[in-house]
């Protein structure tokens, strides 16, 4: 694999994949909030 | 007699003898380290023995990093292995209190978003030339995260370790005069003035959440990017021994004893790797250049993001705080609170950098798991 693709293809799944996965650990953490509210404590 | 008494004075004189223009201008580096940590209080726990390592390094004959050398087997006993940077990890994460981030959960895009920096450094160091793998533990200098760093230029990169390691340090250490022109440069006063004490969006975290949290990420980032599972089971493990209460004196002994032994033997291994005939080569200075380069495209990557928050929600995200999505923690929170209140002096921006600060901490790790495992995918790595 040349330089060129191999930096853009990391860049692109690198950003996006970090980007996605740290969203989706957002939503989880909502979800999560959710399901043991404050008030359970 | 005489010849005896010539052969004896040889071996007193060899030690000088041998020494390479290299050396001499290394145990001055070493020393400049030993004088930034002591007199100026830069990183002392790291530049000290950094310093005194290079030191030792650098004196010929000594065989300190030859088989069975003392920095040898320190060497071999964690940075070969990547244990080191893994138990500071655990040190870390019994460190980090996740509460601010888990208040705000869409602060942590922020942390994504400081992340960019390495993925854009990979291509430029590409661009220049550099090898694969080369570009990719200088690109990691970007995390603004010492043992992410250490961890992958040991791995891939063993060679580019000692620039590598001074890098990430001296460059998180230097966060708040590289990021503030920046902050200032990316936003308009009106952005910068922005209160967001009054934020409703913000609840705060039961302590099962907080006990929950730690696992679900390990289980969540893990089955994502499994390569990177060591750098983030260690750190959450470390939070979740903090979080449950139940084995404090674990909790303890990981943020103290384990992590300043640790940070010891670490240091002091990274300084063995400082040989003057290995470091001082012009790779050196395009790795202090990129990783300076690095840690300049966090910040603008992060500030950039936290505008179009500021601009998705209506102008209640104050787009500074993008600038504490890197993982130097919690410097650049201080970085944040600090210029926040010179242009509005009621403005209290810390808890919400704090929440970006630790999303950059879990996106460092998470950043470098996913760029392990996408290398892997591409059979880069075996």
């Amino acid at each position: 694999m040349d330089n060129l693709t191999f930096g853009l293809t990391l860049m692109v799944v690198g950003m996006g994949g970090t980007l996605v996965t740290l969203a989706l650990l957002a939503v989880i953490m909502n979800v999560l909030k959710k399901i043991f509210p404050v008030q359970e404590d | 007699m005489f010849e005896a008494i010539v052969n004896a004075l040889g071996g007193l004189t060899a030690g000088v003898a041998n020494l390479h223009w290299s050396n001499p201008v290394m145990i001055g580096i070493g020393c400049l380290f030993l004088f930034l940590g002591i007199k100026k209080d830069v990183e002392p726990l790291l530049l000290v023995p950094i310093g005194f390592g290079a030191i030792l390094t650098n004196i010929p004959l000594a065989g300190l990093m030859e088989h069975e050398g003392f920095l040898r087997t320190i060497y071999d006993m964690g940075i070969s292995n990547e244990l080191f940077p893994l138990l500071i990890f655990i040190g870390i994460g019994a460190m980090t209190d996740f509460g601010p981030l888990l208040e705000n959960p869409k602060i942590f895009l922020l942390g994504a978003a400081g992340q960019f920096g390495i993925f854009l450094t990979i291509g430029l160091a590409l661009f220049f030339g550099f090898d694969k793998l080369d570009a990719v533990a200088i690109g990691v200098i970007g995390a603004c995260d010492g043992p992410t760093a250490i961890y992958v230029s040991s791995k891939y990169a063993p060679h580019l370790l000692g620039a590598i390691s001074v890098a990430a340090y001296s460059y998180m250490s230097l966060v708040p005069i590289i990021q503030p022109p920046i902050m200032k440069l990316m936003t308009t006063e009106k952005e910068r003035q922005i209160n967001m004490s009054e934020l409703s969006t913000t609840t705060p975290a039961s302590k099962t959440t907080k006990i929950v949290f730690p696992v679900v990420v390990t289980l969540f980032g893990g089955l994502i990017a499994p390569m990177g599972l060591p750098l983030l089971g260690t750190i959450m493990l470390g939070n979740l021994m903090k979080e449950s209460g139940v084995v404090s004196r674990l909790a303890k002994a990981s943020e103290n004893e384990i992590a300043n032994v640790v940070t010891l033997f670490l240091g002091i291994a990274i300084g063995a790797t400082m040989e003057g005939r290995a470091f001082l080569t012009s790779q050196t200075l395009m790795v202090l250049a990129f990783g300076f380069l690095a840690i300049c495209l966090d910040t603008v990557c992060g500030v950039g993001f936290g505008k179009i928050m500021c601009w998705a929600t209506g102008g209640k995200i104050n787009p500074l705080i993008g600038a504490a999505g890197i993982s130097a923690y919690p410097m650049a929170a201080r970085v944040v609170q600090k210029e926040g209140l010179k242009y509005n002096k009621f403005n209290f921006l810390l808890m919400h950098a704090v929440g970006a600060n630790t999303g950059g901490q879990v996106g460092s790790v998470i950043a470098a798991a996913i760029m392990l495992s996408v290398l892997k995918g591409m059979g880069v790595i075996p």
